[in-house]
């Protein structure tokens, strides 16, 4: 990364240097370490589940669900924002879904239905924050309890059956399973991720989210529509939370009015424990991904080396505490 | 070409609801040539470049640069147009690396919007070595800008203004809170771009480094222009009795 040859400097430094190599990734090795250190735990604690396939088609059948919220997550928490409200809008898109695929019988106009409300819903997160001025944390309560209360109102807690779904050949393009194994929902997930880090390093949009996050005064003095940045970040936001329940719903050919409701906390969970700081300006979205993984695989992990279900909550709240603690002191430091 | 002024302010003013910053303000700025704004808090320097550089609009008044006349409505269009700020260090982006700084909303992108980030990190390599006399190779255009000093930071600030050819720049408080040896960098930096023919506006609480960097002195009070001296009109001296006076009687009498 840093051998371009740029500049008058004297030859000789400029040679791929292991200790810069580990000072400059540091956040990225931690977060790969406590995966390996995890897993390592898991082969040792319960090898005859961890050596098999089938756990890990399992994980990559659900992972993407909260994953790609989590990427989403990502960029509005890079901004220093916040948002609450993604569940609700798993929610209501999802209703959406499921009621525009009953009436029409359309997997493709459900679709259609579905993200465009995910894309309204986030604009209006969007205008909430950045022309009334409300803190995104709190106009994010609001908006999660007012799009969850109106899924409860249209469906009067009704679920709706989607067996149908099956039929359409679109079912197969979202939760079909790729050469009968792998779970087509992780192959998305892993092209989006691809597709996430893409714009957050290399494309202009994920230049302003890093330098609105970290400085918004200066971003507007470099003439960066500030207002701008944060808006799409919400309605991008809307937009993978309301595919994400696309793929939650088609998964289990269902809607049903909680859905989304539990998260919350795990696709945050993922994204700080991916080393993205919570006052912006800084993160990344290998972080995050291995975050995914990480919390992704900590409750079957558990259950399977023969500790009770107890420990999930316990040793997932270790987890993120240690983590978070660990990449607050490196920065420190790296001050 | 001949034309020797570069901006041209007729009559400028603004108010923010009941309270009326500006009153009338001319200002002319030729090329070759560093204007000092000077005058007391509140006298309405910070809303005139804020008007120069796009942020605000005025109520009235009139604006011509480089012989035409012109509306400045953004701070894109005013950087295009080659006016540059330099806002103390605050303009700058901490945790960014170098090159992300030096090309904040003016990123090299395809048509795609996707960053040459080979070539942002090229340009920026040049600019340290070339322009900023950044010698020390501990700092590259991935370093990020935290672990530089103010003055370091002051110079990345200019030399971002540089690298995109402004021809009018506007320096605000720039020695403020350097150390004496950064505070002379800074000013051979503001000297270095008068000699290439280029115009600055520079505002500075201290008197000391005004007198000796400007060629002219605009002194504003209460939103007007109350009186402006060539250099060779006025001695450090008698600037800073005027201010005085002016400060303690609102008139020059």
């Amino acid at each position: 990364m840093t051998a371009e040859n740029g500049g008058a400097a004297p030859t000789g430094l400029r040679t791929w240097n292991a200790s810069a190599f580990v000072r400059e990734y540091r956040l990225q090795i931690s977060i790969l370490g406590i995966l390996v250190i995890l897993y390592t735990v898991f082969l040792v604690g319960n090898p005859l589940v961890f050596m098999h396939f089938q756990i890990y088609q399992s994980f990559m059948t659900t992972m993407p669900f909260f994953g790609i919220m989590a990427l989403a997550a990502t960029y509005v928490i890079t901004l220093g924002e916040i948002d609450l409200s993604f569940p609700s809008i798993v929610g209501i898109s999802a209703w959406v879904f499921g009621t525009v695929f009953v009436t029409t019988g359309s997997f493709g106009l459900a679709i259609v239905g579905c993200l465009s409300v995910g894309l309204v819903t986030g604009l209006i997160n969007g205008l909430i924050i950045t022309r009334i001025g409300v803190p995104s944390i709190v106009a994010t309560i609001g908006t999660m309890f007012l799009w969850r209360g109106l899924v409860n109102v249209m469906s009067q807690g009704k679920g709706i059956a989607l067996v149908a779904l099956r039929d359409s050949p679109l079912y197969d393009v979202f939760v079909g399973r790729l050469f009968g194994v792998i779970p087509v929902q992780f192959v998305w997930f892993v092209a989006l991720a691809v597709g996430f880090a893409f714009v957050y390093r290399r494309h202009r949009y994920g230049s302003h989210l890093l330098y609105v996050g970290d400085n918004q005064e200066s971003a507007r003095m470099m003439g960066i529509n500030v207002e701008r940045v944060k808006i799409i970040a919400f309605m991008q936001m809307g937009f993978f939370a309301a595919l994400a329940g696309i793929f939650t719903t088609s998964e289990v050919t269902y809607f049903w009015p909680t859905q989304g409701d539990g998260m919350l906390l795990t696709t945050l969970a993922a994204v700080f424990i991916g080393g993205t700081s919570v006052f912006g300006g800084a993160g990344t979205i290998f972080g995050t991904f291995i975050g995914v993984v990480i919390i992704g695989s900590l409750e079957a992990g558990i259950i399977a080396i023969g500790l009770t279900g107890f420990w999930v909550r316990f040793l997932n709240g270790l987890l993120i505490t240690v983590a978070v603690s660990v990449y607050a002191f490196m920065l420190k430091r790296g001050r | 070409m001949s034309d020797p002024t570069l901006l041209i302010m007729k009559g400028i003013t603004k108010s923010f609801g009941k309270m009326q910053v500006l009153r009338g303000v001319d200002l002319e700025v030729n090329y070759g040539e560093i204007v000092a704004l000077v005058g007391d808090n509140g006298a309405g320097k910070s809303t005139l470049i804020k008007i120069i550089t796009g942020v605000h609009r005025p109520n009235d008044g009139e604006i011509w640069y480089k012989g035409e006349k012109i509306t400045l409505h953004s701070v894109r269009q005013s950087r295009q147009l080659g006016i540059e700020t330099v806002y103390q260090e605050r303009a700058l982006a901490d945790l960014q690396e170098m090159w992300r700084n030096v090309f904040a909303g003016r990123e090299i992108t395809n048509a795609l919007g996707f960053m040459d980030v080979a070539a942002q990190r090229r340009e920026t390599e040049r600019l340290l070595r070339e322009h900023m006399g950044f010698t020390s190779t501990a700092i590259t255009a991935d370093s990020p800008v935290k672990v530089l000093s103010g003055g370091e930071k002051q110079g990345v600030a200019i030399g971002r203004a540089l690298y995109f050819h402004a021809d009018l720049i506007i320096l605000d408080e720039p020695t403020m809170g350097l150390a004496i040896r950064e505070t002379d960098r800074v000013l051979n930096f503001v000297r270095g771009f008068r000699d290439q023919g280029k115009a600055a506006i520079f505002i500075d609480h201290n008197i000391f480094h005004v007198y000796d960097v400007a060629d002219r002195f605009v002194i504003l009070d209460r939103g007007r222009v109350a009186a402006q001296f060539a250099k060779s009109e006025i001695t450090q001296d008698e600037l800073i009795a005027t201010m005085v006076q002016l400060h303690h009687t609102g008139t020059l009498q």
